[in-house]
């Protein structure tokens, strides 16, 4: 074996070798080839990225129900009955389920009069509990809190507000610390979120509302039903036994059945995301395979030059046969410079794709919506795996079936003639 | 090698040859018997078309018989795979071709290394042995040349070096002086005159009447059948 690559290298080297210029189209082929693939799959990588970033904006692992009507009779009582959730629900689940991550209640007030001075604008506010910040990400600039659990025993009129709202209210102004009026009742600004782009949402973009303790809401605008509950588990996996427990939980209390998964209406953005990932693989599957043809093209290239080099080396061949050349020597020299070939083409395709994908991080993500929707082309190490394996694979397969036909090459026929 | 001293190095009985081209079947060889003996210098002359280049294909085993028995130095050549057969080529036979056949990118040096390679000699070893090869054809201070940097003579000397390289138990030469002038035929002449001088086992193919009378045996091949076989001197 040793010995075989002694002589195979040895071979390699006194071979004739390709004309510059050929040696260049075919590099150059394999190098266009890897660059399509490698920037393909970067678009894609980053796409994924980003939408995962934005899904993310909205929480992770969350569940959010509404009110809804049972569909299944129970217990002699009739489908089609509305179920509505008290504000006091949220301490019963809890209670029974004290391993979720975070339980959340939503009171929702459409088009509110919010003022601040002399401007007015109409906007939603939501009473919810102080978990919601974390767990639906209203994260405060700097400067600025989300309430907390005093804010929300004690009641207090604090008022937290999305960017887009605080940006109408106030303009150029810092809100925190100012009062405004929701409802003709005073509140402090505590905070302003910070900005992100969303994905999912359900009422709106958190931009552009406002939210205040839900105890505080209450008092306010006199409601106690819930128009969302939202549970945070703390694995994604464990969503679709939570959801189950929760309307054994709640089907008792109000009279529903606990199979009735309809009484309330469900969105379970785990399952989402789930759906939203295949999608990407399959964006990504198939961006790879357009690169992957893209790269074939320029292998058929390298096979279609080695086949030249074969027919040119002929006489050569011949007379290493004669001079007692076995086939595998015969063969692996070939198949070495077709690797050989593919090899400098992909390091130089992976080093102008680089370059290239390093070039789109001068492109702003900020205030671009394209650019925020799609992300920035990003190459990972499993690209550049996956790329090689593939020029790998090319690189041999083009060099092996060109040696093939040089192996099968008759000495006697051709060492006699000129 | 295989052989012993005065043995019989190459031993062909009732050898035909069929090619086969699909529409037209030619038997270039129609049932040849053939000895040769160590330390002879054979000489296979005939028309073109006679079959000497079939001959001496499956002399030089480039190719196998379509029927008949064949041994080379002792050793059978039937039925062996392609490898073998490039193993006995590289062992048993030295070849010097009409045209050469030297590696043109390659320098005199490692053109003549290369069937020690095959062989399985070690670097050192060959470079040595390549460079004496060469001392001995007189081209000492041409050992770093390109084949494109030699004159015609110069590349057959070099072929030669080549051919002996394995220390074949044949030398076997295909109109060796058929691509040079008359000055450097004769150069090539003497040269294979003075191998066999020195006991080496030496087949050329030929049509020049002037090589063919240095043998000491010649052989006339006409129409696929050996036609005369007898000592240079006669003719």
């Amino acid at each position: 074996m040793k010995r075989d690559w002694h002589i195979i290298l040895n071979l390699f080297a006194s071979s004739s070798r390709l004309q510059k210029k050929r040696a260049y189209l075919t590099i150059a082929a394999i190098a266009w080839g890897t660059v399509a693939i490698l920037l393909l799959l970067a678009f894609g990588e980053g796409l994924k990225r980003q939408l995962d970033k934005n899904r993310r904006s909205t929480g992770e692992n969350l569940a959010v129900m509404w009110p809804d009507v049972t569909t299944k009779a129970w217990k002699g009582l009739p489908p089609g009955r509305p179920i509505r959730l008290h504000i006091d629900d949220l301490d019963f689940i809890r209670d029974r389920m004290p391993e979720l991550k975070a339980v959340h209640g939503e009171i929702v007030s459409w088009r509110t009069a919010i003022t601040y001075g002399r401007k007015t604008v109409n906007g939603r506010v939501i009473g919810t509990n102080y978990v919601y910040g974390e767990d639906r990400k209203h994260y405060p600039q700097a400067g600025g809190r989300f309430f907390g659990p005093e804010d929300e025993i004690n009641r207090r009129r604090v008022v937290f507000l999305g960017n887009d709202m605080a940006k109408d209210i106030f303009g150029d102004e810092p809100p925190v610390g100012k009062t405004i009026l929701v409802n003709n009742a005073p509140y402090t600004v505590i905070g302003v979120m910070q900005k992100k782009t969303q994905m999912g949402m359900y009422g709106g973009p958190d931009a552009n509302h406002a939210v205040i303790p839900i105890t505080t809401f209450r008092a306010q605008f006199g409601r106690d039903r819930l128009n969302n509950l939202v549970i945070e588990t703390q694995q994604p996996e464990e969503m679709k036994s939570e959801l189950k427990k929760l309307n054994q939980v709640l089907g008792p209390k109000y009279g529903y059945d606990p199979t009735d998964d309809r009484a309330l209406a469900t969105w379970d953005m785990v399952k989402g995301a789930q759906v939203t990932k295949n999608i990407l693989i399959g964006i990504q599957l198939f961006l790879g395979i357009v690169g992957a043809l893209t790269l074939l093209i320029g292998g058929v290239g390298v096979a279609n030059i080695m086949y030249a080099v074969v027919k040119e080396r002929t006489r050569e061949i011949g007379v290493k046969m004669a001079l007692g050349a076995r086939r595998r020597w015969i063969i692996m020299p070939f198949v070495l410079e077709a690797v050989v070939y593919t090899f400098i083409g992909g390091a130089l395709g992976i080093t102008i794709a680089n370059l290239l994908v390093s070039l789109t991080s001068f492109i702003p993500i900020e205030n671009n919506k394209v650019m925020s929707f799609l992300g920035r082309p990003t190459l990972s190490p499993q690209i550049g795996v996956i790329t090689s394996v593939i020029l790998g694979v090319i690189g041999l397969l083009a060099g092996y079936f060109p040696a093939r036909r040089a192996a099968s090459v008759d000495p006697a026929a051709t060492l006699r003639y000129e | 090698m295989g052989s012993n001293g005065n043995g019989t190095i190459i031993r062909m009985s009732e050898i035909r040859k069929v090619y086969d081209t699909g529409k037209v079947t030619v038997e270039a060889l129609k049932g040849v018997d053939l000895e040769i003996h160590k330390g002879e210098m054979v000489a296979i002359v005939g028309p073109s078309g006679s079959g000497k280049s079939t001959l001496m294909n499956l002399i030089g085993c480039l190719d196998t018989p379509t029927s008949g028995a064949y041994e080379l130095g002792g050793q059978t050549v039937a039925g062996v795979s392609r490898d073998t057969l490039a193993e006995i080529r590289n062992k048993r036979v030295g070849f010097v071709f009409q045209n050469f056949n030297l590696l043109p990118h390659i320098s005199a040096l490692e053109n003549v290394e290369m069937p020690m390679l095959f062989g399985g000699m070690r670097s050192a070893e060959r470079h040595s042995r390549a460079r004496k090869l060469l001392e001995r054809v007189g081209l000492g201070d041409r050992v770093d040349h390109k084949p494109t940097e030699l004159s015609g003579g110069q590349m057959q000397r070099v072929a030669i070096a080549r051919a002996l390289a394995m220390n074949p138990d044949i030398v076997l030469a295909d109109e060796p002086t058929g691509n040079l002038d008359s000055t450097s035929g004769s150069d090539i002449m003497s040269i294979f005159t003075e191998l066999w001088n020195q006991g080496s086992t030496l087949v050329i193919i030929t049509h020049d009447p002037a090589l063919a009378r240095r043998a000491s045996r010649v052989v006339e091949i006409r129409d696929g059948r050996i036609t005369a076989d007898h000592p240079a001197a006669a003719a």
